[in-house]
């Protein structure tokens, strides 16, 4: 069983995120760069099916030239190999353009299953897997806490507002997982030296046959025409509890018309 | 006028909160016509509430197939609709499931996804909060009719009489769509509470409660106030209640008027779904809890001292 697990890289959420004033876009220079937690776990998860069932498991990254890094820490992990789509022009795309950029470099690999992290946590949209299952027509498998392979059918658990959906789909289709469905594992001594040794190979825009105006900022489907920073929140009263903790709430509650 | 499209949340035959706000947002922009997808019959349990809130049409796309098969078919509908009424623009309410229905129709009408608008401006431009509340954006789609999704509790619904004609819309689901077939649903989630995304007060515990059993003193507060039930990873994990009821960034991202954390430590993942709350009140024995930082009012103190007695206070309030 093949895998590829679509990976991004992303500012470190713990780490103060900006917008770049010239173009209104994210600011990669401005924090570290880290892999998108939750894609450790499809990272995992990827490992984890080829464990079971055997085959490669594939990084897909689009990024800038910096997310080799992460790329690396991924093979440490044990993926296989690494596929980077990098080029200049890809600056500023919008979830649409690429999910249409991660279908095309799909189209150069072989695969039954791809895996995704549910959400990015600077863009927080949590829809490229689904629209990268509209770009590629293969079934949309989001949301899993709960993967099985048999054969050719994947079945998730897919958590809903009120449980959780039973979905199944034929192979290739593309999956995306949420934290529970397990816990990633760090790299080994072994790992890392491993990783220095295994390929990765990286995929321009004249590779995946797009032109530079197809993608981008220029192509954006959404445009931010401006942003503000937000007043920072204004530091609250905290007491500390002497036998009227939840009185003093209440009151405070009161006050502001919130019972 | 142009007509906007507003996909419509229903259950168990009444409208979500979420629809009404939309439909009101709506108005604004354009001649509200409700999208009504679902099973046979989910339509006419709502036709009269849709009345009431403004829709001039309701386009009806019922099957059975949309509850066999996953967000596909869905979008495949509102690309069609959208495509047969050219509307100025269509509106979700912000949920992982519609956010999936909206960007694949963004994709097959051509035009983009605006996603988790906290407000909808002239021409379907929208403001987004981001990075944690830190920053707002001004957006817009570079072409097409927008597709939107809103945050709960952005607008404030108000009814208004409307039409309400129903459109039948003849369903054919294309073989494609029907690649991830549901073959079960699950109810995990149980009670008379309400849904973390609609409710406007949220009293949520952590790991500090300790045990499922403990969960009733978050309970109690919350029932007192008329609240939804929320948890951090801590205590969905452990299995003290169920993983619906998980607030943060693979849970539910909420807005309300009022957080109340109790015994939550307030770790980076569970602010990124509650930091954008109008009011946070927290309940925390460490004073160097980060949870503090956001809160508005915060008392250090035993979780178990604190809630009965806020509950109880409460009670007395409300008389
Ligand atoms: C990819 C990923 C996704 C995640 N997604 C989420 C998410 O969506 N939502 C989420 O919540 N977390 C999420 N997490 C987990 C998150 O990192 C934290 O581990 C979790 O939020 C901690 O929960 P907690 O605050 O209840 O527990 P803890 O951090 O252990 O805090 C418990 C708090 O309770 C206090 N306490 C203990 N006893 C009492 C008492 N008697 N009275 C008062 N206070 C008391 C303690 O002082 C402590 O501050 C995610 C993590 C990862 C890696
Ligand atoms: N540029 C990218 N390269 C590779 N994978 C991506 C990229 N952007 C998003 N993804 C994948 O899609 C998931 C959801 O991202 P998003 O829809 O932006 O929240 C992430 O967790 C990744 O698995």
């Amino acid at each position: 069983m093949n895998i590829v697990v679509l990976m991004k890289q992303v500012p470190d959420t713990y780490a103060e995120r900006k917008l770049n004033p010239s173009d209104n876009t994210l600011d990669r220079e401005a924090s570290d760069a880290v892999i998108n937690e939750i894609d450790e776990y499809a990272i995992e998860e990827g490992l984890r099916l080829k464990e079971a069932h055997g085959g490669e498991v594939t990084i897909l990254t689009m990024g800038p030239d910096r997310a080799t890094e992460s790329i690396r820490k991924a093979l440490s992990m044990g993926a296989d190999k690494g596929v980077h789509v990098v080029d200049e022009a890809l600056h500023g795309s919008c979830a649409i353009t690429t999910a249409k950029v991660l279908a095309k470099a799909l189209g150069t690999l072989e695969y039954d299953v791809v895996i995704a992290g549910l959400e990015a946590t600077d863009s927080r949209l949590s829809v490229v897997p689904a629209l990268v299952a509209e770009a590629t027509g293969l079934p949309q498998l989001s949301g899993a806490r709960k993967v099985t392979a048999d054969g050719s059918t994947l079945s998730i658990e897919r958590v809903t507002e009120t449980g959780y959906d039973v979905v199944t789909a034929s192979t290739p289709a593309v999956l995306s997982v949420v934290e529970k469905i397990n816990d990633p594992r760090y790299p080994s001594f072994k790992g890392i030296m491993a990783a220095k040794s295994k390929p990765v190979q990286a995929l321009s825009l004249a590779d995946l046959g797009l032109a530079a105006d197809e993608v981008g900022l220029a192509a954006a489907t959404t445009v931010v025409d401006s942003f503000e920073e937000a007043p920072p929140r204004s530091a609250g009263t905290v007491v500390k509890d002497e036998g009227t903790g939840g009185s003093a709430i209440a009151d405070y509650l009161a006050s502001k018309k919130l019972v | 006028m142009a007509e906007v499209l507003v996909l419509i949340d229903s259950a168990n035959g009444t409208l979500k909160k979420s629809a009404t706000e939309l439909l009101t947002a709506a108005r604004s922009l354009g001649e509200p016509s409700a999208v009504v997808i679902g099973a046979p019959g989910t339509a006419a349990a709502v036709a009269g509430q849709l009345a009431e809130y403004g829709a001039e049409k309701v386009y009806v796309a019922e099957s059975d197939e949309f509850e066999q098969y996953l967000v596909a078919p869905k979008a495949e509908v509102l690309a069609q609709l959208a495509g047969q009424a050219g509307p100025a623009a269509i509106l979700v309410a912000s949920t992982p499931e519609n956010k999936e229905i909206a960007a694949r129709t963004a994709f097959k009408i051509g035009s983009g996804f605006l996603a988790d608008a906290v407000e909808i401006g002239e021409g379907g431009s929208v403001t987004q909060s981001i990075f944690g509340g830190a920053v707002s954006v001004s957006a817009r789609v570079a072409k097409g009719a927008p597709v939107i999704s809103l945050r709960a509790n952005s607008v404030a619904a108000s009814p208004q009489q409307g039409a309400a004609e129903q459109v039948p819309v003849e369903v054919s689901i294309s073989d494609a769509a029907k690649g991830a077939k549901i073959i079960d649903r699950v109810e995990e989630a149980k009670g008379s509470r309400p849904s973390l995304q609609d409710a406007s007060v949220i009293v949520s515990g952590g790991r500090g409660v300790g045990s499922a059993d403990n969960f009733k003193v978050v309970e109690q507060v919350a029932d007192t106030l008329g609240a939804a039930v929320g948890a951090s990873r801590a205590a969905t994990d452990a299995g003290w209640v169920p993983h619906t009821m998980q607030v943060g960034q693979t849970g539910v991202t909420v807005a309300p008027q009022l957080y109340i954390a109790l015994g939550i430590s307030g770790a980076i993942q569970h602010r990124a779904g509650m930091q954008t709350s109008k009011t946070i009140v927290a309940v925390n024995k460490d004073p160097e809890a980060p949870i503090f930082e956001l809160a508005d009012f915060g008392v250090v103190g035993d979780l178990f001292q604190v809630a009965p007695q806020l509950a109880e206070e409460i009670g007395k309030r409300k008389g």
